[in-house]
Formats: C-alpha cells, sequence, structure tokens
C-alpha cells in the first residue's frame, strides 16, 4: 500500500517536472539575489576571504606559528607585510590561518545546530501534542540562559579546543532555528498538497521528508546563513578571553588577546587592528549575503 | 489582566526548574567534588579522610544523580550557592558584590540601545530609500556585525588614549571621592560598547515596524483629516510601531548579559561577567553554576516584566 503510494508520488512529481516551462525556481532565485547589490558585493568578497583562507600556504608563506628572533613586535616590512606580534609571529600569516578557523568553526557550528533544528523542528511541528510541548519547552529554557556565558562555562568543563568550541557553539546554538522550522511546518502542514499525499497513503516519514521540509527550508538557510555570522562573532568572543581557539593556534579572536594592554592599543596598530577587521568585514559580508537571500526567497516580491 | 500576570508568573516556575536541571546536569559534568565545593575550604583542611567520606555518605553522593539534584535544590532554595573554592567565600556573597556593577551596565546599555535605536530607525523610516536611510541601514548592519570587544577596544582608543576624554576602564577614579557622577562617567564607554549591536537590530525592527504602520489605512485618515505630519507620525504611528519593538527589547536581554562578559573584561569592569571569566580560569565550578543560576534567573524575571510592558502597552491584549 504504502509503495504503491509512493509510486504514484514520484509519478506526480513527473508529471508536474516535464508540464512546467517557467525557469525553475533555483534560477529565479538567483536572478533576484543578483539585482541586491550589497549582498552581490558581499559574496564576492566572501570568495576571496575563503580562497584566501584555503590557499593560505601560498598567500602567506610565512609560518603562523613559528616565532622569528626579532619580529616581536616589529612594524610590518616588506618580508611581513602585517609585522610580528608580541611572541615573535607573523601576524599576516596568523590572519589568513586564522581566517581557516574562524571560517571553518563558523561552518561546522551552525552545520551542527542544522542538523538538530531540522530534526527536533519537524518533530515538534509535525506531532504536535505531548512531543512538541517538551521540546518547546526545552526551547524556552535554553533560550533563557545567555548563551556566551553558557557556552564559556561548558567549554570550562570540557576543556577549550577548536573542536569542543565547534561542538558546544553548536549544540547550543540550534533553539531559533528549531522554532523557525517547526511554524515552518505548522503552516506547510496544513496546505491542500500534504492532504492530497495523505489521501494517497504517502508514509509520514516521506510526507514530512519530500513534501513538507523542503517547503520550510527556505527561511532556514536564511537563518543559517544568519547563524553563521553570529557563530564566528562567538567563537572570537571565546577566543579572546582565552576559553576558545588557544594560541599558537592563530584564530582572529585570539589574536586579539594581546590587545587587551592599554600599551599594545597605544603603540603597535598591526596587532588589533588587522584581526578585528577581518571580523567585522566578514561577518557585515554574511549578514548582507543573508538578507539577499531573504529577499530573493521570500514569495510575497515574486512578482516585481 | 491579573489572571494573565498570575499565568504568566505561574508560567516561570517550569522555566526555573529546567535552569536548575540543566544547571546541574553542566555541573555534575565537571570534575571534582561536591563536598568540596560545599565546605569552606579552611575548616575543610582541618578534616580528617574519614569524616569527609562520613559526610559524603550522609550528604547522599553515593546515591543517583537525580536524588543527588533534588539534594542540590534543597540547599539552593535555602539560599546556599555552595563556597567559591578561589575566593574562599560563599558564592551568593560574591556574586552579590557583581550583579549591581552589571545591572547597571546592562540597564545602561539598554537605555542607550533603545533611545538611539528608536530616534534612528524612526529617521529612517520616514525617509525611506533616501542617502540618510541607506547610511543609518549601514550604520546599524556594522553594529550587528561588529564584535562588542573589538568596538571595545576602537572606543579606548579613540576616546581615551586619543583624546583622553573619558577612563579606559574600571568603575570609578581612586583618587576621587566616590561619587554618581564619577560611576556614570565610567559607564559610558562600556555601555555604548555593549549597546551598540542591539542598537543595530532594534534600528531595523523599529524602521521595517514604522514603514508597516505608516503604510496602513488610518494613517491616511488621520492625514485627510489635516492633522500636522508631526502629530501623525507621534501621536499615530509611533505608538503601534513600537509594540513589537518591546517584544524584541525582552528577547535583546540575554545577549546583553553575554555581551557584558566580553565588554567587563575589555573595560577591566568588576561586574557578574568578569568574575564569570576568572571563575572559569580558576575552574571554580560551584561560583561558575551561581553565576549562570543567578543570570538565567534574572533573565527570566526581565522577560516578565518586557510582556507585562507589552500588556500595558497594547489595550487591545486582554490575554484571556
Amino acid at each position: 500500500m504504502a509503495e504503491q503510494a509512493i509510486k504514484a508520488d514520484n509519478a506526480l512529481d513527473d508529471v508536474w517536472q516535464k508540464r512546467s516551462k517557467v525557469a525553475t525556481p533555483r534560477a529565479r532565485i538567483w536572478r533576484r539575489f543578483r539585482r541586491h547589490r550589497a549582498a552581490m558585493t558581499s559574496l564576492i568578497f566572501l570568495i576571496i576571504v575563503a580562497v584566501l583562507a584555503i590557499a593560505a600556504p601560498l598567500v602567506a608563506p610565512n609560518d603562523p606559528v613559528k616565532l622569528y628572533p626579532g619580529l616581536t613586535r616589529h612594524e610590518p616590512t616588506s618580508e611581513h607585510i602585517l609585522g610580528g606580534d608580541l611572541a615573535g609571529r607573523d601576524v599576516w600569516s596568523r590572519l589568513v590561518y586564522g581566517g581557516r578557523v574562524s571560517l571553518s568553526v563558523g561552518i561546522v557550528a551552525v552545520s551542527i545546530s542544522v542538523v538538530i533544528a531540522i530534526i527536533l523542528g519537524t518533530l515538534s511541528g509535525f506531532y504536535g501534542g505531548r512531543v512538541d510541548m517538551l521540546i518547546m519547552r526545552a526551547t524556552d529554557v535554553m533560550m533563557t540562559f545567555p548563551g556566551l556565558i553558557l557556552i564559556m562555562t561548558v567549554v570550562a568543563v570540557l576543556g577549550p579546543s577548536i573542536y569542543n568550541v565547534m561542538a558546544v557553539i553548536g549544540l547550543l546554538g540550534w533553539t531559533g532555528m528549531a522554532r523557525l522550522v517547526r511554524g515552518q511546518i505548522l503552516s506547510v502542514r496544513e496546505w491542500d498538497f500534504v492532504m492530497a499525499a495523505r489521501c494517497l497513503g504517502v508514509p509520514d516519514r516521506r510526507i514530512m521528508l519530500s513534501h513538507i521540509l523542503p517547503n520550510a527550508l527556505a527561511p532556514l538557510l536564511v537563518a543559517a546563513t544568519f547563524g553563521v555570522a553570529g557563530a564566528i562573532l562567538t567563537e572570537a568572543g571565546l577566543s579572546f578571553l582565552g576559553f576558545g581557539v588557544l594560541p599558537p593556534t592563530p584564530s582572529w579572536g585570539n589574536m586579539l588577546i594581546g590587545a587587551q594592554s592599554i600599551n599594545t592599543l597605544e603603540q603597535y596598530w598591526w596587532l588589533w587592528i588587522p584581526s578585528g577587521t577581518a571580523i567585522l568585514l566578514t561577518v557585515l559580508a554574511i549578514n548582507f549575503v543573508g538578507d539577499g537571500l531573504r529577499d530573493a526567497l521570500d514569495p510575497r516580491m515574486q512578482i516585481s | 489582566m491579573s489572571q494573565y500576570l498570575l499565568r504568566r508568573i505561574l508560567l516561570i516556575i517550569p522555566l526555573l526548574f529546567g535552569v536548575t536541571v540543566m544547571n546541574y546536569t553542566i555541573y555534575a559534568l565537571a570534575p571534582g567534588d561536591p563536598v568540596s565545593a560545599m565546605i569552606d575550604p579552611m575548616e575543610q583542611r582541618q578534616m580528617t579522610p574519614e569524616t569527609l567520606k562520613e559526610m559524603r555518605e550522609a550528604l547522599g553522593l553515593n546515591k543517583p544523580l537525580p536524588v543527588r539534584y533534588a539534594l542540590w535544590l534543597k540547599e539552593v532554595l535555602r539560599g546556599n550557592l555552595g563556597y567559591s573554592i578561589w575566593r574562599i567565600r560563599p558564592v551568593s556573597e560574591v556574586i552579590r558584590t557583581g550583579i549591581g556593577n552589571t545591572i547597571g551596565l546592562v540597564t545602561m546599555a539598554l537605555l542607550l540601545s533603545t533611545i538611539g535605536g528608536l530616534l534612528l530607525g524612526i529617521i529612517s523610516a520616514l525617509k525611506p530609500y533616501s542617502a540618510l536611510d541607506y547610511a543609518l541601514t549601514g550604520f546599524a548592519f556594522a553594529g550587528v556585525a561588529m564584535p562588542g570587544f573589538f568596538f571595545a577596544l576602537v572606543l579606548i582608543y579613540l576616546v581615551s588614549l586619543r583624546l583622553g576624554l573619558l577612563p579606559t576602564g574600571g568603575i570609578m577614579t581612586p583618587e576621587l571621592p566616590p561619587s554618581v557622577s564619577d560611576r556614570l562617567v565610567h559607564l559610558i564607554l562600556p555601555g555604548i560598547a555593549l549597546a551598540y549591536e542591539s542598537m543595530g537590530g532594534l534600528m531595523r525592527y523599529t524602521r521595517s515596524s514604522m514603514l508597516e504602520v505608516l503604510g496602513l489605512e488610518y494613517v491616511t485618515t488621520a492625514r485627510a483629516k489635516g492633522l500636522p505630519e508631526w502629530l501623525v507620525v507621534g501621536r499615530h504611528v509611533f505608538r503601534n510601531a513600537l509594540l513589537p519593538v518591546i517584544t524584541i527589547l525582552g528577547l535583546r536581554l540575554p545577549s546583553l548579559f553575554g555581551g557584558a562578559v566580553l565588554i567587563e573584561t575589555v573595560f577591566n569592569f568588576p561586574g557578574i561577567g568578569l568574575t564569570m571569566v576568572d571563575a572559569t580560569k580558576q575552574r571554580d565550578y560551584p561560583l561558575l553554576m551561581g553565576g549562570v543560576l543567578i543570570t538565567a534567573t534574572l533573565i527570566l524575571f526581565s522577560n516578565l516584566l518586557a510582556d507585562m510592558a507589552y500588556a500595558w502597552a497594547d489595550p487591545r491584549i486582554r490575554y484571556d
């Protein structure tokens, strides 16, 4: 019975795909996204940052961890274009390699959050009742804790390391997204095509995965984009406090640790301005891309 | 209204319960022993291992986790948050000294971000898609993207070091007699640093909320009556646009308390955040748990306050 229903379901999809001659949704979204000038500029900027991070050994030939004799607090030279830090390491190399760390922490952490949010949000929205109650109350409790303090505490228990930071930011960051998925599912669930699938006898799991979820994903994608920006900021804050990525491994946050002394702040700009600006610009660019995505995905703007 | 309030207050109880469960779970994961955490370390040094073992049994530390949680909760309800290992003082005492400073800082930031966010958001909405609107939008986006601690460093560099206008940190000038104005002066830079992020978000919300209300028909009616524009905006639009903003204010609190940790560190501001950072460095778990519990409780009650403000501001809402 279920197999027959799935067959019928697939057949309907085929019919739809053969008949429709309009542009695919993806092409339409891309066309709208391109019109958002800030988002396009930001996307290009992010691609450059990502390429720099991936090609780190080529663009920053100096070792980011090695202590160069005589480079301590040295101002920028042609050899070391952003000078040396307090321990005599090359700042430009640390900036480029730190980008690798910061970006990957952001992306991995949010991927963990997204998976949890999809699972819990879908269960909550699809089944409702007691399951929903339990999950949503747990979400309320999680949202009551000040994020950074809670993350700091858990990292203190587990010990600071780059993997713990990724895991903890990811494991504690799903609440807003889970609510979003739940809300989306609650509204999509009532649409006629879901009823049609039910009437065909399509099993729950398939209705959830191939009918409801795809329709709930657009806002999740936007939220996840903003989430990456937030995770990068959280990692930077944690590492700045000394509870995140620990030196000598470079991260944009821990490069600013030295700037806590007034002396460094006043005399050695290359020790704190580059990494702080890198965080600011990257997070700004990610937020603009998120904004552009939201505009492009919003069905209410389809007419224009 | 009073019925709604009662229900809302009762709803806090399961939330508080959840907060303690989660708090204890993290606590249980931490290495170390609750006996050493609950007793004054000075007294503990004079005890024999046998007495400590007896105490562990008396406290039920060989009992299963839920039972231990219940015992812990009983102590917390009596106001005993345990002993800070590093400060060698009861946790509640250590926290009490810092929490007032932090509340001052968060209030300052909340005030600055609310005033700034509302004002700039309204200006943006009154001239949408103008050059000014784009400039303010850029300013708001930068606020959301700016790491608070980096902004704090920039402020110290520019305002304190280059211009020499405000102190670089602390809560009072040691040479001066303690005064309210001196305290406020020390709150300005940390307040601005903490407020900027929230302000950016608030500006965006106010702007879109204003634009939505400005397009409603009753605004056209008000204009058609011949009301001057400032009255239309001030009396008719602003009030209704304010409503969603109040909810946002309540939701900003956890991130303000979280952000305060970083800002207090940069400004060496002796609040609960700085205490927590030190506690983390010293692996002082009882102090950490106490701090998390207190801030979470504080946020729960502030959210209740935000809800009450919302009910008070919107006469349409009766909540029953």
